[in-house]
């Protein structure tokens, strides 16, 4: 059996009244692409932002690669190695591309402040190699050309690739992605799931996506979650969740069934 | 060599040019007395509005309260000189570090605020710091502590002005200081991004608030005294209008902004009551027609001359 990266142990969470999410319990194993979707309002961006610290489960705890992951705060969940794209795209919009993707190298910068005022050796050195790979995963994204473009500059589909490209920067073993085909067109989702395969061969992850787009979903998912008013109504590989009686209740209605 | 290096380099050099210029000039008198004060008075400013941009422009926290931590360094550095005897360098010294301390202090809880409310609790620590410093005897009070030594002069002022100057350009091209960026842009981004944004927060706050000391110090230094009603709110605002009207977020534009504001200041020295007139005028016209100050957030370079004709072509 694969070895288990994420493990989710029966969360909960509440806000005031209203039981966003409630006793979920899921697990993502090592290089393994799963799926996470459900109805709207379903709950799945409040999983997320359980998941990487943004929100702390009111029950229940969240594992990363053995370690307790929940409680801590979102930046240390990344410094953990998982990684995230939103719903609604949040680049760093006045600034370059390239510094886009510079900034999520940060992490792994370690000269000091001292070092960046004074610019010696280790300054320089530094710089010239974050900068070269921060330029090596936009050839990859094929963004290259665009380096020194203002982010918001870009077309919408370009600023979803780039929100993935830094993503990655930041090195993770677990990438979380929001809706990532939100607003694209068939022809760009097709490449979108294309890129999502070739990604996790290439950077050897794991990937957890949200999505609405069934097809993207059974196309690219091996293993999938269905939620339902905060609620886990189905977890299978696609071919069962297609034919599922309770998601197709869920996502039709049930007098399709009837 | 590294081209990073090759551009600081040229940068000394013409930095050097400037001031065997201007040096040159006082010395054979052209520049009398009065633009002599006044051109030290551009490189406090400067040192101001520079440090001010730090926190307002690169991480977008929107303080205004700059005016009390000069205040600070412009007292405790006349304290390290005049009651205890002590050299101005290690006045200096003491003013950085004693303001960077309180900013520190202040920083870690209200930093926690954002906006507005931000804005508004370090316009009340300003004229706190202002109402404790007129209420200490010790430092003359309500009257001020005179008799402080004129230490500070145009070489004194110029190459502190320049050694802040290359800090912050230094520090905004390095990982802490895209981190402060990162900030500024998606503060929620660049938390997923492993960025520790109140440590940042904090850093630009306590940098900011130092070369605000390190300012205050040279200040009380050329004029002979630190005056509580030096450090109202009002000098606060001079401070944000000479970084707006650059551009926040522009250090070059920072620097313009302060030297031309100083200018129209000295002009207008002969009649005060129009000062805030043409001032608030002047705001009032940039907001209307270029409310991203200056020169917005760029820097001026050789770039920004050449972006007319890429628009044409």
């Amino acid at each position: 059996m694969a070895e288990t990266l994420l493990k989710i142990d029966n969360i909960s969470m509440i806000f005031g009244g209203l039981r966003a999410v409630s006793n979920l319990t899921m697990h993502i194993d090592k290089g393994e692409l799963v799926g996470l979707i459900g109805p709207n309002g379903a709950g799945k961006t409040t999983v997320f932002n359980m998941i990487t610290g943004v929100y702390t489960p009111t029950e229940g705890e969240v594992y990363f690669d053995g370690k307790k992951s929940s409680g801590h705060k979102s930046y240390q969940v990344t410094q953990m190695g998982m990684a995230r794209t939103f719903q609604n795209i949040r680049l760093f919009s006045e600034l370059s591309v390239v510094d886009n993707v510079k900034i999520a190298y940060n992490m792994h910068v370690s000269y000091n402040l001292a070092d960046a005022i004074i610019r010696d050796g280790k300054y320089v050195k530094e710089e010239h190699y974050i900068t070269e790979k921060a330029m090596d995963l936009l050839k990859i994204f094929h963004l290259e050309d665009f380096a020194q473009e203002t982010a918001k500059n870009l077309p919408y589909g370009q600023q979803r690739r780039l929100e993935i490209a830094r993503a990655l920067a930041t090195e993770p073993k677990l990438l979380l992605l929001d809706e990532p085909a939100a607003g694209m067109n068939p022809q760009e989702t097709h490449e979108l799931m294309e890129l999502i395969r070739w990604i996790r061969e290439r950077f050897s992850l794991s990937i957890l996506l949200i999505e609405h787009d069934m097809s993207l979903v059974m196309g690219v998912c091996e293993r999938i979650y269905v939620l339902e008013y905060g609620m886990k109504i189905a977890e299978g590989v696609p071919e069962e969740i297609k034919h599922n009686r309770r998601v197709i209740e869920a996502y039709l209605g049930e007098e399709v069934i009837n | 060599m590294d081209p990073i290096r090759k551009f600081d380099l040229k940068a000394i050099i013409a930095c050097v040019l400037i001031y065997a210029v201007v040096q040159g000039l006082i010395a054979v008198e052209v520049i009398g007395p009065f633009w002599e004060l006044n051109i030290v008075l551009i490189c406090i400013n400067i040192i101001l509005a520079v440090s001010l941009n730090l926190i307002n422009g690169y991480t977008g926290q929107f303080s205004i309260g700059h005016a009390g931590f000069m205040a600070v360094g412009a007292y405790t550095g006349a304290v390290i000189t005049v009651k205890l005897g002590l050299p101005f360098a290690l006045g200096l010294v003491v003013a950085t570090v004693s303001a960077g301390l309180l900013g520190f202090l202040i920083g870690l809880p209200t930093l926690r605020l954002d906006g507005d409310y931000l804005a508004i609790a370090t316009l009340g620590l300003g004229e706190i710091i202002r109402i404790c410093i007129l209420n200490i005897d010790y430092v003359g009070g309500a009257s001020g502590l005179m008799g402080i030594p004129r230490f500070t002069n145009f070489t004194v002022a110029f190459w502190l002005m320049i050694a802040i100057i290359f800090f912050i350009k230094n520090f905004k091209n390095s990982a802490p200081g895209r981190c402060c960026l990162a900030i500024r842009e998606n503060e929620i981004a660049a938390d997923t991004m492993g960025i520790n944004t109140t440590k940042y927060k904090v850093m630009a706050f306590t940098l900011g608030a130092s070369f605000a000391g390190t300012a205050g110090c040279l200040f009380s230094h050329y004029f002979f005294l630190a005056h509580p009603a030096t450090f109202t709110f009002m000098k606060s605002f001079d401070i944000l209008t000479m970084v707006v009207l650059g551009g926040l977020g522009s250090m070059t534009g920072s620097i313009c902004g302060a030297t031309l504001l100083t200018f129209i200041s000295a002009y207008l020295s002969d009649f005060p009551e129009w000062r805030m007139v043409i001032y608030s005028v002047t705001m009032i016209v940039l907001m209307l027609r270029r409310p991203q100050g200056l020169f917005g957030s760029e820097e001026l370079s050789r770039k920004m001359f050449r972006l007319g004709g890429r628009q044409n072509g």
